[in-house]
């Protein structure tokens, strides 16, 4: 169990500003953050008790559709989320959400002139079974232009939102392909400066959990920080 | 591409990437990952059809919204509001923030028996359909202590597109004795008040958050 004391592990992440990012320069905390000698309580170790969700939550190709098949690669995706000494995170809430096949955001903002499809809205969620095990069906995202600079784009991803145990288990990534030619130019994935760490977030494709004449598989696996030791057993420091 | 990201549309040097990108990979053969920590990547702007779909319209069942209450709990019905601010003094339309706190006596879901109060709520500001509106708005119970001398608080975590990393803050309520609040009492005494939410109306508090500038919301490392 972690201590409090130790705070996040900072020579793992660039910090919070990113010149290159444009949009960081504005939003991120000038002031370094407040490192704790004790002091914090229960929500620390808030793990809270998921609802049942329904499988089709987990399988994008079919949580959306309408008339027909999304349109692309049917791929599945699909790891372990582990702590940073190997232990399982079970019952840990994961979230994803993604452009379509075209690089096409259904969010009302998006502007990118790319076809929406009518049978994919983008977003699952699943919880991890006992051996921190997850896995989604989706279709392999497309990539997208964004405005942080000429000719900018972000590479083929998969937003990841990850609820483990406690405060130090909660994590917001993304997810990217092997062998996409738009990683080198991408802020966003450059932002954490030593390869090897960076690299983590680039899922792996397996050719043995690939299932014929349906769909590619990737594995990624995700690594949390150990939790925190809960602070007060049942309730609160109240005697 | 978001319309945020089409103002100030900078030209930069594309091969210049502020260092070298030395990494080598082999995509048709597996390559164990390293066994290190996941890194954070930023939620990015178009969060809202997965994380929060019922506030944006979005057709997805929600697991989380901004309302914890219903007719059934106990304890003192509060309101908290608030907006983001940026930098440059713009209050932020694409933010997502989490809400994790103790119900009336003090006790964490996860502590307790009594699942009634999930003590979790999630919310992204732009989100109340008003034009313009840029507001969270959480429906709560004023929480109860969590530990010896402390005060009543709430804990906040807070994602945006331009975070690289999430920030965890903690709300105090104006008028309660924070005088031996155990994590309060380590925030320099000169930024406490970033932390402290002001009464508006009868249990109608308002918490603005600063990513920059002299008012910053004091962050926690955790």
């Amino acid at each position: 169990m972690r201590d409090i004391k130790r705070g996040r592990d900072w020579s793992q992440m660039l910090g919070q500003l990113f010149e290159d990012y444009k949009s960081s320069r504005i939003r991120s905390p000038q002031q370094p953050p407040v490192k704790l000698d004790g002091g914090w309580d229960n929500a620390l170790s808030f793990a809270p008790k998921w609802p049942q969700l329904p499988d089709s939550d987990a399988d994008l190709t079919i949580n959306a559709r309408v008339d027909g098949d999304p349109i692309g690669e049917r791929i599945i995706v699909e790891g372990f989320i582990r702590d940073e000494n190997g232990k399982p995170v079970p019952n840990a809430l994961i979230e994803i959400w993604q452009a379509n096949a075209a690089g096409r955001y259904i969010h009302k903002e998006e502007l990118h002139p790319a076809p929406l499809d009518p049978n994919f809205t983008g977003a699952g969620r699943c919880i991890s079974a006992d051996d921190g095990s997850y896995r989604f069906i989706t279709i392999k995202p497309g990539s997208y232009p964004w405005g942080n600079h000429r000719n900018a784009w972000r590479p083929a991803h998969i937003h990841f939102s990850i609820f483990g145990i406690g405060l130090a288990q909660r994590l917001v990534t993304q997810m990217y392909f092997p062998g996409d030619p738009t990683l080198p130019y991408d802020p966003i994935f450059n932002s954490t400066p030593d390869a090897e760490i960076r690299n983590r977030l680039i899922s792996q494709f397996s050719m043995e959990d690939t299932v014929p004449e349906w769909a590619h598989c990737y594995k990624f696996d995700i690594v949390l920080a150990g939790q925190y030791a809960t602070p007060f057993e049942e309730g609160h420091a109240h005697g | 591409m978001h319309m945020a990201d089409m103002k100030d549309f900078g030209e930069m040097d594309v091969s210049d990437r502020g260092g070298k990108h030395d990494y080598h990979y082999d995509d048709a053969k597996h390559i164990p990952a390293s066994p290190g920590l996941t890194p954070s990547q930023t939620v990015g702007p178009f969060f809202a059809y997965g994380l929060t779909p019922g506030a944006y319209g979005y057709p997805l069942e929600e697991i989380h919204t901004n309302n914890l209450v219903d007719d059934d709990m106990e304890g003192t019905r509060i309101t908290i509001e608030g907006q983001v601010f940026d930098g440059t003094g713009s209050a932020v339309h694409d933010a997502v923030i989490e809400l994790i706190q103790a119900d009336h006596q003090g006790n964490y879901q996860s502590n307790t028996r009594n699942y009634a109060f999930a003590g979790f709520g999630r919310m992204g500001t732009g989100a109340d359909g008003k034009e313009g509106d840029t507001r969270f708005v959480f429906n709560t119970i004023k929480p109860g202590i969590t530990q010896e001398g402390g005060a009543p608080s709430i804990t906040l975590i807070i994602f945006m597109r331009g975070l690289l990393n999430h920030c965890i803050t903690r709300v105090y309520f104006e008028g309660d004795d924070l005088s031996s609040d155990p994590i309060l009492s380590q925030v320099p005494e000169a930024r406490r008040q970033t932390l402290i939410a002001k009464e508006i109306t009868p249990n109608h508090y308002r918490f603005d958050i600063h990513m920059q500038g002299e008012k910053e919301t004091v962050f926690f490392d955790i």
